[in-house]
């Protein structure tokens, strides 16, 4: 019996993003196609959060491991721009995620324009108010940002919104 | 040059360049933000050149790191604000808020091009760019409203950089075509863009705009015209690579 998109995608959840390990890369939007081919064969599409993201090589190489380990006999994958990423297609799961590592979550765009003002806005993952201020919009990774917490007294970081 | 190809290299080597030059901040930035920030920066604009020269292998032309690694500075398209070396924070950052509100708009142009595989390049881009151009503000803001010194400082930086910036909108024999095929706006739509984008933020500081048409642009970059801070940069990149093109780590 050929295995379907659905059991791809449950495997999938095992492959997390290799610096966030609460989250799948399912959750995060980054697998934006899964195709099961007529000969059994898998194709994945994958699509960076940021262009220069170093860790994109990383992903594809696991999700690859992942799939052979799981008997499928040919894993393609491809890393394209077409459906650009963004910080909507985080899942609630994946937001659950992100807060579980201390991250705070992006504000949802909502397919709307990502203006100047909404990158200044994070709710605090600890407290959650939202009496903070954005330090820098550059933080340890390209998609994290570090805000300060006016009432924890706190730095904490964000899962930028793009 | 084809149009596609002329406009390519230049938007791919203005990235290169700049990113090359925004790591050198790494471990010397004022403070440790700044550190990050401008790293950070560098490894987007990397990124960006990446996919642009990614762009250009599809088209014919050779591997990104060949075509990054093997030129010299007489086969670079960038414009000349681009190579010039760090020198102090000042400049970085005025350069940084002069060339980002360019590429911001600029990208943003691209979204619509009439070439798709730059238009989806373009569309990833412009978000990315939006962090440039705050951080760039931010700090503009920050320092062109702060003491004598800082204010002074920065308005001298403006003012040598300001022909420099100008010399991003240099257009090449290939730009009446770029524009009729729908390939991009052009530079001097761009120009006139730019002009009211940093305008509004300047207003915002103690800092004064000198009269664009009174300065002459420093051109040349974009015909492969450089100054003696290019060459040295692509060496510095490219020794390994020269050494040996197989290294990997």
């Amino acid at each position: 019996m050929p295995t379907t998109k659905a059991q791809i995608l449950d495997w999938l959840q095992a492959v997390t993003d290799p610096e966030i390990p609460t989250i799948s890369l399912v959750d995060l939007g980054v697998i934006r196609e899964v195709r099961v081919e007529d000969d059994g064969g898998v194709y994945v599409r994958l699509t960076p959060t940021f262009a220069g993201c170093p860790a994109m090589d990383y992903m594809r190489r696991d999700v690859e491991t992942t799939l052979k380990a799981h008997g499928i006999p040919r894993v393609t994958t491809e890393i394209s721009l077409r459906d650009p990423w963004t910080s909507d297609m985080v899942t609630d799961r994946g937001r659950e995620g992100l807060r579980r590592h201390g991250l705070a979550t992006p504000p949802k765009l909502n397919g709307g324009l990502l203006d100047l003002d909404i990158l200044e806005y994070a709710e605090c993952p600890r407290c959650h108010t939202t009496n903070t201020e954005l330090r820098t919009p550059f933080g340890a990774t390209l998609c994290r940002a570090v805000h300060y917490c006016h009432d924890c007294r706190q730095i904490f970081e964000q899962f930028k919104p793009i | 040059m084809n149009p596609t190809l002329d406009l390519l290299y230049r938007l791919a080597d203005d990235q290169l360049i700049l990113g090359h030059r925004n790591s050198e901040w790494n471990g010397l930035g004022p403070i440790l933000e700044e550190d990050i920030a401008f790293s950070s920066m560098a490894q987007d604009k990397l990124g960006h050149s990446l996919q642009l020269y990614g762009l250009l292998h599809e088209l014919g032309e050779a591997e990104p790191d060949t075509v990054a690694f093997t030129r010299n500075a007489p086969q670079f398209h960038c414009c000349q604000l681009t190579e010039l070396p760090i020198g102090e924070y000042d400049f970085s950052l005025i350069r940084h808020f002069l060339f980002d509100h360019a590429e911001l708009l600029r990208f943003e142009a691209l979204a619509d091009s009439s070439y798709e595989p730059l238009a989806l390049v373009a569309r990833k881009v412009k978000g990315e760019l939006k962090y440039h151009v705050l951080h760039a503000n931010t700090w503009v803001k920050r320092l062109g409203t702060a003491t004598e010194e800082a204010i002074e400082r920065m308005q001298a930086a403006l003012e040598f950089t300001l022909p420099y910036a100008l010399s991003i909108f240099e257009t090449t024999e290939a730009e009446p075509e770029i524009i009729s095929s729908g390939l991009f706006i052009g530079e001097a739509e761009l120009q006139a863009r730019w002009e009211a984008s940093i305008s509004k933020v300047l207003a915002q500081t103690a800092l004064t705009l000198p009269d664009l048409r009174t300065l002459t642009p420093v051109a040349g970059g974009r015909q492969g015209q450089h100054t003696e801070h290019l060459q040295p940069l692509l060496d510095e990149m490219a020794e390994v690579f020269r050494l040996d093109p197989t290294a990997d780590w």
